[in-house]
């Protein structure tokens, strides 16, 4: 009965690519996943006891729509420091319930039906539906393994068009482990500029890089005002589970996010807040801690697949590695079925990211280095069939 | 960091990682790695390569005491003569010199709670410069050496996420 009732806006979006491969994994026993786009740590103990202790507190009702001020306090001055970029806490931070609520509202913020969202490909999942939930069209920019799959202003500007309102990126990238530095970013504002577009930017994947320090695009000379900033605590802090990010922007959009935010979400749970406040306040030691695990297990994946004979381009952020299956004669989808049922290895096919993302694979190196050691030994087993 | 240390905090994290394993961590060759730990082993920097083992699993009780001893430090010695003459006993697991009502920490291991009062009553207690002991019977072991022995946390992550 209801198929018939639904909005076409939601049903013309085809269900999602992890999904499908999730299902498929659930039936096979003893398989090693590679497939998981979350940490293998779990959220270190002063943060989940902070968390317990605000409970213990009465710490259950309702926050501001904007969140706890000495968390917008906290993640205004953390920014700061890291990044030399200001926020005002009282009306330029918003907390979201994770960076997917804060992605989703600032998409809905910005697009009226028909406005172009330029996307670089491969993509986290969750981009293009939002934009299309969001009435507006979602515009593929291709990136390549050959150019580490930064985004590329002559391929940006080739697919601008009067329609194009907003860019964005995803630097540390999801699926692909690319960054951008500080030049080639700038390269993007030029662009930005030049065609009036903003950028949402989200930079989850922030703590976790492996040369150089991160770039916020929000800090370069004139982007500030153009770009929405989107960060969280999923991915540094091992929080994924706590659904906690931010939203971070000049005033008039941050009111426009928390004007949708306020009558969907009202608020993002406050233990969260409370365990995020922690994490700003005593967490840095553990992050970095992490961080220097996931490069040590970085280093042994990326050249164990290159032994194994994939071609393989060394990611320099997040924890995956986008490693090239053209030369198995495979599609993506069918490696990543072959290898699970053959070997019980799961990867994510790249085609789950986009058309671009075909003739890749994604694989987390968020596990342990004895479980990643096993997983190559079964790749290599597999390639050489 | 450097490539002796990143290997040795690999080896104090899973002593039984490859030296292939290691080799592909820290961007050495495989050769380079055994001569490496080769001579941190010789050098004594590697003291030697433990398991930790929960006996209490296997149903296999063993009995531990902690022992606060009192002691009357010696002239030109101090406490380290006798230190010395207690560590040589193999039934004493730890041994610490700590400030505050008593002298020596001493973690002492048997077999059975017998078997360590005896050796408090028959070799600690009785040498010349201890002046008192206190000996407190461990109940039961949560934490050992940084790891938790007990199974209360996991990792509960679905196979597959974005």
């Amino acid at each position: 009965m209801m198929r018939h009732k639904l909005a076409r806006r939601v049903s013309e979006v085809p269900p999602s690519g992890i999904r499908k491969f999730f299902d498929l994994v659930a039936n096979v026993e003893g398989v090693i996943s590679l497939g998981v786009g979350e940490p293998d740590f779990i959220t270190p103990w002063h943060i989940r006891e902070a968390c317990i202790y605000s409970l213990e507190r009465g710490y259950t009702m309702y926050t501001s729509n904007y969140g706890l001020p000495e968390l917008r306090e906290e993640i205004a001055i953390a920014t700061k420091r890291e990044y030399g970029v200001e926020y005002s806490p009282e009306d330029e931070v918003l907390v979201t319930v994770g960076v997917s609520e804060a992605f989703d509202l600032a998409i809905r913020a910005l697009v009226d039906p028909g406005d172009e969202v330029l996307i670089p490909e491969p993509t986290y999942v969750a981009y293009k539906p939002c934009t299309i939930f969001a009435g507006g069209k979602p515009v593929s920019v291709p990136t390549s393994a050959e150019e580490e799959f930064k985004l590329l202003p002559e391929e940006l500007e080739a697919r601008v068009t009067p329609r194009s309102k907003v860019l964005v990126l995803n630097y540390p990238n999801n699926p692909t482990g690319a960054t951008m530095n500080k030049r080639e970013l700038e390269a993007i504002a030029d662009v930005v500029v030049e065609h009036d577009l903003v950028v949402i930017s989200d930079e989850i994947y922030d703590r976790l890089t492996y040369e150089g320090k991160h770039v916020p695009f929000a800090s370069l000379n004139g982007m500030r005002e153009r770009c929405v900033y989107l960060n969280g605590f999923s991915k540094s802090y091992a929080m994924t589970g706590w659904r906690i990010g931010y939203a971070l922007g000049e005033a008039e959009v941050i009111e426009a996010m928390m004007k949708i935010h306020q009558y969907a979400m009202l608020c993002a749970p406050i233990m969260s807040q409370k365990a995020a406040l922690e994490a700003l306040r005593r967490g840095s030691s553990a992050v970095e801690e992490m961080r220097r695990e996931y490069d040590r297990r970085r280093r042994f994946v990326v050249r164990r697949l290159r032994e194994a004979g994939l071609e393989c381009f060394e990611p320099k952020g997040a924890f995956y590695v986008f490693p090239s299956i053209a030369s198995t004669g495979m599609g993506s989808e069918e490696f990543a079925e072959k290898l699970l049922r053959e070997q019980r290895v799961a990867v994510v096919p790249g085609s789950a990211f986009g058309e671009g993302g075909e003739g890749h694979v994604r694989m987390a190196y968020a596990s342990s280095l004895a479980d990643l050691s096993e997983a190559m030994a079964r790749i290599e087993n597999f390639l050489s069939r | 960091m450097g490539k002796e240390e990143e290997i040795l905090r690999l080896l104090e994290g899973d002593a039984r990682l490859s030296t292939e394993e290691i080799a592909k961590v820290v961007g050495l060759s495989e050769g380079e790695v055994a001569e490496l730990i080769k001579e941190l082993e010789e050098s004594g920097v590697i003291r030697k390569y433990k398991t930790v083992v929960n006996w209490e699993k296997l149903g296999r009780e063993k009995v531990a005491a902690l022992i606060d001893v009192k002691i009357t430090p010696e002239r030109e010695h101090g406490y380290d003569a006798i230190a010395e003459r207690i560590m040589r006993f193999p039934e004493v697991k730890n041994l610490y010199l700590v400030s505050g009502m008593y002298d020596l920490s001493v973690l002492v291991e048997g077999s059975s709670m017998k078997e360590v009062a005896a050796f408090v009553a028959e070799k600690l207690a009785p040498l010349p410069q201890v002046t008192s002991t206190t000996t407190h019977f461990i109940l039961k072991k949560y934490k050992e050496d940084g790891d938790m022995l007990y199974d209360g946390e996991e990792l509960r992550r679905l196979a597959v996420s974005p």
